[in-house]
């Protein structure tokens, strides 16, 4: 077996990988609430991609039946990542709309300079 | 040719996904996101999952887009500077990274068709749909037929988040009607 077959046959898992580490890192080290709500759709997205990777079958046809063809792609992935596409994008308008929110309240949505704010407020009560 | 074309693409989604870590411009960040999703959907193509790749190119590339400007106008589109190292965040990152592609190394081979995944329901579906749906979109008739209480549960869901957001955005306007 060649180089090229070797990595191609673990490539989409490898860089579904890096996709979803970087949606971790991206929530974790940014302090920016909108950035944070991007990289978790970043994250979002390499889970598609966890799903849809294994589904494909090499030489098929997408799974819409047709006397011509006999291989199909696995349709089940594609049903479940359809409802969770819509999924997300629902929860990232609700975080967008926190975002503006938390904005509206403390005239910043970075999380370093909020939190100091909030801190203090409770040691005023 | 058809996993040269999917590793062209891939390797193009992880230059992008790397432009929008250390980009610090939001706008620039959210076209980016938006680019991100196209070759997410062009993706989708090359792994014959059409009806998801439509699905993506215009909720992810579009509505998402479209969500995220809106809330950059009514904030601000300069990210601060980070205040605390990234070491720690780019540790836990790395290790995960690598335990989880030492996983990988398991797997069955991309494109096999003869995996547990693709020879059980998935199979099943393909083999029972013509006789009792009649509709020659699988996606369509498990989507709508077979599985249609997920479906019913995903409107929840996208109901919820509407009153969600109408709620909040409610809120927000009458506070500055009170500051006129």
């Amino acid at each position: 077996m060649t180089l090229f077959e070797e990595i191609a046959q673990h490539y989409n898992y490898w860089v579904t990988i890096l996709l979803m580490v970087s949606g971790l890192y991206i929530v974790v080290a940014k302090s920016n609430m909108i950035k944070r709500l991007l990289g978790l759709s970043v994250f979002q997205t390499s889970v598609y991609l966890l799903y849809l990777s294994p589904g494909k079958i090499l030489g098929g046809t997408p799974p819409i039946l047709a006397s011509e063809y006999s291989v199909y792609a696995n349709p089940l992935p594609h049903v479940l990542i359809l409802t969770a596409i819509v999924v997300g994008v629902a929860t990232l308008a609700l975080g967008l709309a926190l975002a503006v929110r938390i904005n509206e309240a403390f005239g910043s949505i970075e999380e370093d300079e909020i939190v100091p704010v909030i801190d203090r407020e409770d040691h005023a009560a | 040719m058809e996993q040269l074309i999917n590793m062209v693409l891939l390797t193009l989604l992880a230059l992008i996904t790397f432009g929008i870590i250390r980009v610090r411009n939001l706008f620039a960040v959210v076209v980016l996101t938006s680019a991100y999703s196209f070759l997410m959907a062009s993706v989708m193509m090359v792994l014959d999952a059409v009806d998801v790749a439509m699905t993506e190119a215009s909720v992810g590339a579009g509505i998402s887009t479209v969500l995220a400007l809106g809330a950059l106008y009514l904030t601000k589109t300069e990210e601060a500077e980070p205040r605390y190292s990234p070491l720690l965040p780019a540790v836990v990152a790395g290790t995960t990274g690598a335990v989880l592609i030492f996983g990988t190394l398991d797997l069955p081979p991309f494109g096999s068709a003869d995996t547990p995944l693709n020879t059980h329901v998935g199979a099943d579906y393909l083999a029972r749909n013509m006789a009792e749906t009649d509709i020659p979109n699988v996606v369509t008739s498990v989507l709508a037929s077979y599985r249609g209480f997920d479906t019913l549960g995903e409107t929840t869901v996208v109901f919820t988040a509407g009153i969600g957001v109408l709620m909040l955005l409610k809120r927000w306007r009458k506070a500055e009607r009170r500051e006129d």
